[in-house]
């Protein structure tokens, strides 16, 4: 016979005991600064209260009630009586989702999405256009000709299987090695040259290293470097939408290195938490640069984490368009019905190395990379695909590639010839409008040049 | 880990702290505590934003936020704690008038509460974020100095999260030690892109909270805590703006400059006061106000009129804002200067418990300098 008000006060109790007890053992309880001035109309009231439910809580620990439920407010859970730590299961991990084989064969016909010919075929040539301007790109990076670039291969299909599944109003956080959705959503040639050249038409101005791609129109939100700082801003962005009643959801990718940061955390928390929107995607590509997975993590990868932080979580084959396509689908339309975070990790490999400015045959074998890009490529399983239904033949793959090649080219050369932005540039945008220090500063710049130009490349610039 | 050490502050200011009586536990606690180093005088009453009202500093924060949350239907406020009131009572009412999806705590995360903020204001929204002291703004160091203050200019203009403010507790409270007393502005004033703002007073504190709301700028302000209960003023109750990047002169003179911010406002008039009297000094006594992008021309001017130049911050002297201002008005007044600009500051160590009435640039520390600058 325990009637509700008893057990109310039970767990009240409980937190305060425990609340006294990390104060006195471990002292990392945050006390706060309650009832602190009499000026306070509701404290003397509160302070009574207050009084009363402590010395409360202090009569009942004496109450003895036998193999009842924990009262502990932190978590939801039996009483067991024996010993036992939980064991993570890192041998059996959560499986991975696959629609298609690696011949391109839908392997359970009621999983397959039915997409019609034309979209598969926007797949495939957003993918392989991603491919041409990746390596032709990458090639200019080794003449000099650009400073820095990074390469999608291998990691194709994760771009344009998600992208495929959103909406084009969703908003778009990334990492640096998702190009291939602002292909998806139709961002120009000339625009990825233009940012990777830092010429006057790039969107970014000049001011960002390669590959820092953005596009307002596009809802993709402008790359930076620091790993994982997206996370928790996309987040933000996601409870926005929610709070705007937009029915837009967020997608925000990463790699399974950036998930080791702290912002991973505080993101997958804070949007489970509040209850945000939002898709996070992890690629999980085996290597953060030289770190393999066994160095970054000790748990079943990323997907592992979701439950703990209260998220709906699946692994996906990330070689695999139509799978990713599915599960980013179906993420995306409840994310936005029922306002809560969804988490997936797309299994997959790094093909390319990290960067231009890095050596991969320093800390992998050829061989392993071989694997991945003769035997298991997300472009040639959907060419598979393709193939079988007589959607796509030699012919067709032939003049593609000439065509996508002729197109890349002739971006690249435009963005070649391009000139720089105008230097005053380098002072814009820091605040929305420029301090007088700044100012005089730019002033400062601008004489200096008038007296100095020889030495410096101001013909490469605007004018 | 930085937030997860945080104590109590039961208290926020000298006399009125050993009449707060009740504790946490309801049982009287005395809270040792020496007197208040500085006299908190209200300004004259503001007559041009229409009716006004007795108010202390967090309440007049209070009465910022309830005006930004009435009138922009996108804010949010959130950070620890801010739900039931804050532990500083800065929200106390505002969540029951504006709705839990508006005012809402988050998990116990500063990189997370910063991040988030700048989510939501890129969306579009206005973002008002709670670090519980300045002390812990550092674990979202990352976020406000890489991201926040970068954004609009990495993306060319195309992304910003320019709605957002970051409201922080700051600066000394009698006993708050190492992790509840900190003073960073200058850590920030090193940082393009964002904006830095403390207040001296009730009426200071709204008209630039909301200035910082309304400001296309992510913007940081740091609210002197030892004057969330001390300051007591008539401000007005409809929003106003106070320009930011402009120093106010509080008291006008001709032998020397003296330059402060937040409490240590309070602290320079006093001693401005004791020149006058006791060394027939006539002492010209500026509030900063915006440590970034800052107010050269008031100081430059007023320092070209007096020839001396006193700058006194809590935070230590080693690459405070006080060097950025001494060496900015030495290459701007060099022919007006008549003796070294001074620098009174906390000494180069953590900021300490006990020590604390050692440690503070009080204003005798103030009054000596000012004193030998003058026998220069």
């Amino acid at each position: 016979m325990q009637p509700n008000i008893t057990r109310r006060c039970e767990q009240r109790c409980a937190a305060k005991m425990a609340a006294l007890m990390h104060f006195g053992k471990l002292c990392r309880i945050k006390i706060r600064a309650i009832g602190q001035s009499s000026s306070f109309k509701g404290s003397p009231t509160c302070l009574l209260r207050r009084t009363f439910s402590i010395y409360g809580c202090l009569s009942q620990q004496t109450f003895d009630s036998p193999s009842d439920k924990p009262q502990f407010p932190g978590a939801s859970a039996e009483f067991v009586d024996q010993l036992e730590f939980i064991q993570p299961n890192v041998i059996s991990g959560i499986p991975v989702y696959r629609v298609m084989d690696r011949k391109g064969q839908i392997i359970n016909p009621s999983e397959d999405p039915k997409l019609s010919k034309e979209t598969v075929l926007k797949f495939y040539q957003k993918m392989t256009l991603l491919n041409t301007m990746d390596r032709i790109l990458y090639e200019s990076q080794r003449q000099g000709r650009i400073s820095f670039y990074m390469t999608n291969y291998g990691e194709e299909g994760t771009h344009v299987g998600s992208a495929a599944a959103l909406d084009p109003s969703d908003l778009v956080f990334g990492q640096y090695r998702e190009a291939g959705v602002l292909m998806y959503r139709g961002f120009p040639l000339d625009l990825f040259m233009a940012q990777c050249y830092a010429n006057a038409d790039d969107l970014g101005k000049g001011r960002q290293m390669p590959v820092h791609y953005g596009s307002k129109d596009l809802n993709f939100v402008t790359i930076s470097s620091p790993l994982a700082t997206q996370i928790p801003q996309a987040a933000g962005a996601a409870y926005a939408m929610k709070a705007l009643n937009s029915n837009r959801a967020v997608i925000c990718y990463f790699g399974e290195g950036a998930a080791s940061e702290g912002d991973a955390h505080a993101g997958f928390n804070f949007s489970a938490t509040l209850e945000c929107p939002i898709i996070f995607f992890c690629r999980n590509n085996g290597y953060a640069i030289s770190t393999p997975t066994n160095e970054q993590y000790r748990g079943d990868g990323i997907a592992a984490r979701g439950p703990g932080y209260g998220m709906m979580s699946i692994r996906v084959d990330g070689n695999d368009v139509f799978a990713v396509y599915n599960a980013t689908r179906e993420a995306r339309r409840r994310a936005v019905a029922e306002n809560q975070p969804f988490l997936i990790e797309a299994m997959t490999y790094r093909i390319g190395h990290h960067s231009t400015s890095d050596d991969s045959s320093a800390y992998r074998s050829v061989d392993e990379v071989n694997y991945w890009d003769k035997q298991d490529h997300p472009i040639s399983r959907l060419r598979h695909y393709m193939t079988a239904r007589g959607w796509w033949a030699e012919d067709e793959e032939r003049s593609w590639r000439k065509q996508s090649r002729r197109l890349v080219m002739e971006a690249f050369e435009r963005a070649e010839r391009r000139l720089k932005p105008r230097p005053d540039w380098l002072f814009t945008d820091v605040y929305d409008e420029k301090p007088a220090g700044l100012q005089k500063q730019q002033e400062a710049l601008q004489s200096h040049l008038e007296q100095y130009k020889e030495h410096y490349p101001v013909d490469l610039y605007d004018k | 880990m930085a937030a997860a050490a945080r104590l109590v502050l039961r208290t926020a200011s000298g006399a009125k702290a050993l009449r707060a009586g009740l504790g946490w536990l309801g049982s009287p606690i005395r809270v040792p505590h020496a007197a208040a180093h500085f006299t908190f005088h209200p300004d004259p009453v503001p007559t041009r934003h229409g009716p006004t009202q007795k108010m202390n500093l967090f309440q007049s924060i209070t009465s910022a936020l309830d005006n930004t949350l009435s009138s922009d239907p996108t804010a949010v406020i959130f950070g620890e704690d801010v739900a039931f009131g804050g532990v500083f009572r800065c929200t106390v009412g505002l969540r029951d008038k504006y709705g839990k999806d508006r005012v809402f705590n988050t998990p116990l995360c500063e990189q997370g509460i910063v991040g988030f903020g700048i989510g939501v204001a890129v969306a579009g929204a206005t973002a008002i974020a709670e670090i519980q002291f300045a002390d812990y703004i550092f674990p979202a160091f990352d976020q406000i100095v890489n991201e926040a203050a970068k954004y609009r200019y990495r993306s060319g203009n195309m992304f910003d999260c320019g709605n957002l403010t970051i409201r922080a507790p700051w600066g000394c409270v009698g006993h708050g030690s190492l992790y509840h007393s900190q003073s960073p502005e200058a850590f920030f004033a090193h940082c393009p892109g964002i904006k830095v703002v403390i207040p001296r007073s009730p009426v200071q504190a709204k008209g630039l909270l909301l200035s910082c709301i309304a400001d296309k700028n992510p913007c940081i302000f740091f609210e002197p805590k030892i004057l969330y209960r001390a300051a007591v003023e008539q401000v007005p109750t409809e929003p106003y703006l106070i320009p930011l990047s402009q120093a106010e002169v509080l008291q006008e003179g001709s032998d020397v400059t003296l330059v402060a911010w937040g409490t240590q406002v309070h602290v320079v008039k006093e001693v401005a006061a004791m020149a006058q009297e006791k060394l027939g000094v006539s002492c010209e006594v500026i509030d900063l106000q915006t440590i970034l992008p800052w107010d050269t021309e008031t100081v430059c001017k007023s320092v070209v009129k007096t020839g001396r130049l006193l700058i006194s911050h809590e935070a230590p002297v080693t690459g405070g804002f006080a060097a950025e201002i001494s060496s900015t008005v030495q290459e701007e007044c060099f022919l007006n200067l008549e003796a070294p600009i001074t620098r009174v500051c906390g000494y180069d160590t953590p900021f300490p418990h006990i020590f604390e009435p050692f440690y503070i640039p009080d204003k005798w520390k103030c009054f000596d300098a000012i004193k030998r600058m003058i026998n220069y």
